[in-house]
């Protein structure tokens, strides 16, 4: 660590190494049997810890939907702040208990 | 070039002739002049700078530390309350390292409301990691602010700037001013160089980012540790000032110190006044002083200690408060360096002059009086002129 006169950083990209995802006290989970596949939840994400991954092997409300991409949510950073569930059309995000 | 002019009048001119880019500001009593000047003078096309007039105080301040952030030479000028209310963003603004240079028409705290003279505003800023000059008169003013930007500027200071002056007493009052040509104010305190990392979208940073606990420690350390080096770096920059303006000024000023019995402390508007006490007691065959403090902040310690360190009373004439402490600020700080001095002189504390309070030649003469009677088991904390509770003072 340097200590850059007034806390100064010039690199860019260097929040990747600020793992929020210990902050979280409760985890949303993405139920893909309701997941429309929207996008909405990435959207909205302010960490930007939903990722989009290949459907093919996701449950899905119908079969279509298996040609999609899916939301994966990226726990590494994910804060658990909830705006996803909150966000989420088809109330397929739920709100668990973090268990250690 | 000689021309008279009030206080707030004179750090306008200080910004203009220190090639100021930036002025944001809000205009608050007794510094309200400052804004005036200033767009006059670039309406009269005799500036050439940006000025900004912001909704509050708060925001002149954060305009302040954005321009300063991109690089800018900034200054602004405030008072009291408006001081108050820039409160959270001074630590910011030295925090993240900003040269910025603001005018303080030091006036008192309300409540009650009052517009008039004492240093509580200024002095109740001084953990805020600002370096704090007193002025003593308006070519003080002058010569002080543009030394600031020399200072803040410096790649081993980059701290903010107060330039305290004494509401109305310098604010509104007018002296003649001798003005140095604008070049060689320049070639004084040199190009806006930017010796630092500023906010460019050619090289992006973050300024001021998050730190946590392993690593906030560190900084604040840093701030400390400039602040200690603007003692020199100030030192420096007098001398430079003195060769080329032949005004001397250094972070104190004796005044007839030698063989000394009472030694008067202060700061700012109210020791020209003192100097003038000093003079009447001198011809009387009484041996007083006086030791000004130019910098409150950094504090200077060790010149305190050469004048101060020996058997001597000293009487601090002290323009502020801080209640549920023996004693106000100025009395409290001086004390303590001289704890582990070879000599500890006897320190009386006078809370005097607040609110607008006038203080004459008569009153420091009394003060001398009233020191010089006193014993190791007087009271050492004295309000001066305080009215009995309960008297009908209309």
């Amino acid at each position: 660590m340097i200590f850059n006169k007034g806390a100064t950083i010039t690199s860019t990209g260097n929040s990747i190494a600020n793992e929020t995802g210990s902050w979280r006290s409760m985890k949303p989970v993405i139920d893909y049997s309701k997941c429309i596949r929207c996008d909405i939840c990435w959207t909205y994400c302010p960490d930007i810890a939903i990722d989009k991954v290949d459907g093919t092997s996701y449950s899905a409300p119908y079969s279509q939907l298996k040609k999609k991409k899916v939301p994966k949510i990226n726990y590494t950073f994910c804060k658990g702040c909830g705006i996803c569930v909150n966000e989420c059309v088809s109330k397929a995000i739920d709100m668990i208990r973090e268990e250690i | 070039m000689y021309k008279v002019m009030k206080g707030n009048e004179v750090t306008a001119y200080a910004a203009m002739l220190s090639s100021v880019d930036v002025i944001p500001a809000y205009p608050i009593t007794p510094s309200t002049l400052f804004p005036e000047k200033i767009s006059e003078l670039i309406a009269n096309g005799e500036m050439n700078a940006t000025f900004i007039p912001t909704e509050s105080e708060h925001s002149a301040i954060s305009v302040a530390i954005g321009a300063s952030a991109s690089g800018s030479r900034v200054m602004t000028a405030t008072a009291s309350q408006g001081l108050a209310y820039m409160h959270e963003m001074l630590a910011i603004a030295s925090g993240m390292r900003l040269p910025i240079v603001m005018a303080i028409g030091n006036r008192a705290i309300s409540a009650p409301l009052n517009i008039w003279n004492d240093q509580q505003d200024s002095i109740d800023e001084r953990n805020s990691g600002w370096i704090q000059l007193y002025a003593e008169n308006n070519q003080e003013i002058l010569d002080l602010t543009i030394a600031a930007f020399k200072i803040s500027e410096n790649e081993k200071v980059h701290l903010p700037v107060m330039i305290c002056m004494d509401a109305f007493l310098l604010t509104h009052t007018m002296e003649a001013i001798n003005i140095p040509d604008k070049k060689e104010v320049t070639d004084f305190i040199g190009k806006n160089t930017t010796n630092r990392i500023i906010l460019d979208t050619e090289k992006p940073a973050t300024l001021g980012s998050f730190a946590s606990p392993e690593y906030y420690t560190e900084f604040r350390h840093q701030v400390t540790v400039a602040m200690e080096a603007a003692n020199s770096v100030i030192f420096d920059i007098f001398s430079d000032f003195k060769k080329r303006f032949n005004r001397n000024y250094d972070v104190v000023e004796p005044y007839r110190l030698d063989d000394a019995e009472l030694i008067f402390v202060s700061m700012g508007a109210v020791s020209g006044t003192i100097k003038d006490a000093v003079d009447v007691l001198r011809e009387q065959g009484k041996k007083a002083g006086l030791l000004r403090l130019v910098a409150f902040r950094p504090f200077p310690s060790q010149q305190i200690k050469k004048y101060l360190s020996m058997d001597v009373k000293i009487a601090v004439i002290d323009r502020n408060v801080t209640p549920g402490y023996d004693g106000s600020v100025l009395y409290a700080e001086l004390r303590s360096i001289l704890y582990d001095s070879d000599f500890k002189p006897e320190i009386i504390d006078f809370i005097a002059g607040l609110g607008g309070r006038d203080m004459t030649i008569d009153d420091f003469i009394k003060i001398y009086t009233l020191a010089m009677e006193m014993n190791a088991d007087s009271n050492h904390i004295v309000w001066e002129q305080l009215k009995p509770l309960g008297e009908d003072v209309s």
